[in-house]
């Protein structure tokens, strides 16, 4: 029998959280991901099934949906991540794959991303400073995908001016770690 | 250079990977009796227009949507952005 302990994208036992005047990067290991992609010719019913079957809309272009315990964003064209709360949607992906049937392929998404809540009243100058986003015209909603530090990332705005989540790919989570410290670092 | 994505509007052309012309979409018929002919064309003979030209470009750090961007290679006005799928599409395609 293996004794196998989980850790975090950042290697950690706990999910790392600092602290800066004015903002807080913390590490959110809680979510499960999972990507729909809707058939040729089969958005229209993909969306339907989810909506059905999970009670989600899934979002329009640049947008993320809330409904109960799920969440998504678009990331393309007929194409959207769902997200939920990891301690009770471990089988998200297959949940998602029962309510889209042959509407959409699904694919288990959790362990290839990290995601950082950035929340404060500083956190725009930190997010102005590493990604061509602009959020300051933005809006809570709002969930576009933008390069932070040569990385791929989605940003997604929970509150406007106050909170946002960068979510970026796992295998890199230090690198996209260090940037925001480095930057949280040199604004504040 | 500011691209007018047709979905998310205008985005930095440094989010943006260009493939090439978009006469790429229009692949011959391999199963055509001129096929080596037609596909030697394809892969080796290109256009290169002081003017208007299109390209396939790729939002690779966005949607990760094929683009066609109709641009003016003298000038760098870009004319028009459509989705590469639609264009195919309009050109009988997608199945």
């Amino acid at each position: 029998m293996h004794r196998l302990k989980a850790i975090t994208p950042l290697g950690g036992t706990s999910p790392q959280i600092d602290r800066f005047d004015g903002l807080v990067i913390s590490e959110n290991v809680d979510r499960a991901l999972a990507s729909v992609a809707a058939r040729q010719g089969q958005d229209v019913a993909c969306s339907a099934a989810v909506l059905d079957q999970l009670r989600l809309p899934l979002p329009k272009p640049g947008k993320w949906s809330v409904e109960a315990a799920y969440m998504a964003w678009w990331m393309g064209p007929d194409l959207w991540m769902v997200d939920a709360d990891h301690t009770d949607h471990e089988l998200l992906a297959v949940n998602v794959k029962r309510a889209v049937g042959g509407t959409g392929s699904v694919a288990e998404q959790t362990d290839g991303w990290c995601r950082f809540d950035v929340s404060g009243v500083r956190v725009l100058d930190v997010l102005e400073r590493l990604c061509n986003l602009n959020l300051r015209a933005g809006e809570a909603g709002d969930a576009h995908r933008a390069v932070i530090e040569h990385l791929g990332c989605f940003v997604l705005c929970l509150e406007t001016g106050r909170k946002y989540a960068v979510i970026g790919p796992r295998s890199s989570a230090g690198s996209l770690h260090h940037a925001l410290l480095t930057t949280a670092q040199s604004v504040i | 250079m500011i691209i007018n994505h047709p979905i998310l509007g205008p985005r930095d052309a440094q989010e943006f990977i260009y493939l090439g012309d978009a006469a790429l979409i229009d692949r011959p018929d391999w199963q055509a009796d001129n096929a080596a002919e037609a596909f030697h064309d394809y892969l080796y003979l290109r256009d290169n227009p002081a003017g208007q030209h299109r390209e396939l470009w790729f939002h690779e750090q966005g949607d990760r949507s094929w683009l066609v961007v109709t641009r003016n290679t003298v000038t760098h006005d870009i004319l028009n952005v459509e989705l590469a799928r639609d264009v195919a599409r309009a050109r009988g395609r997608s199945k």
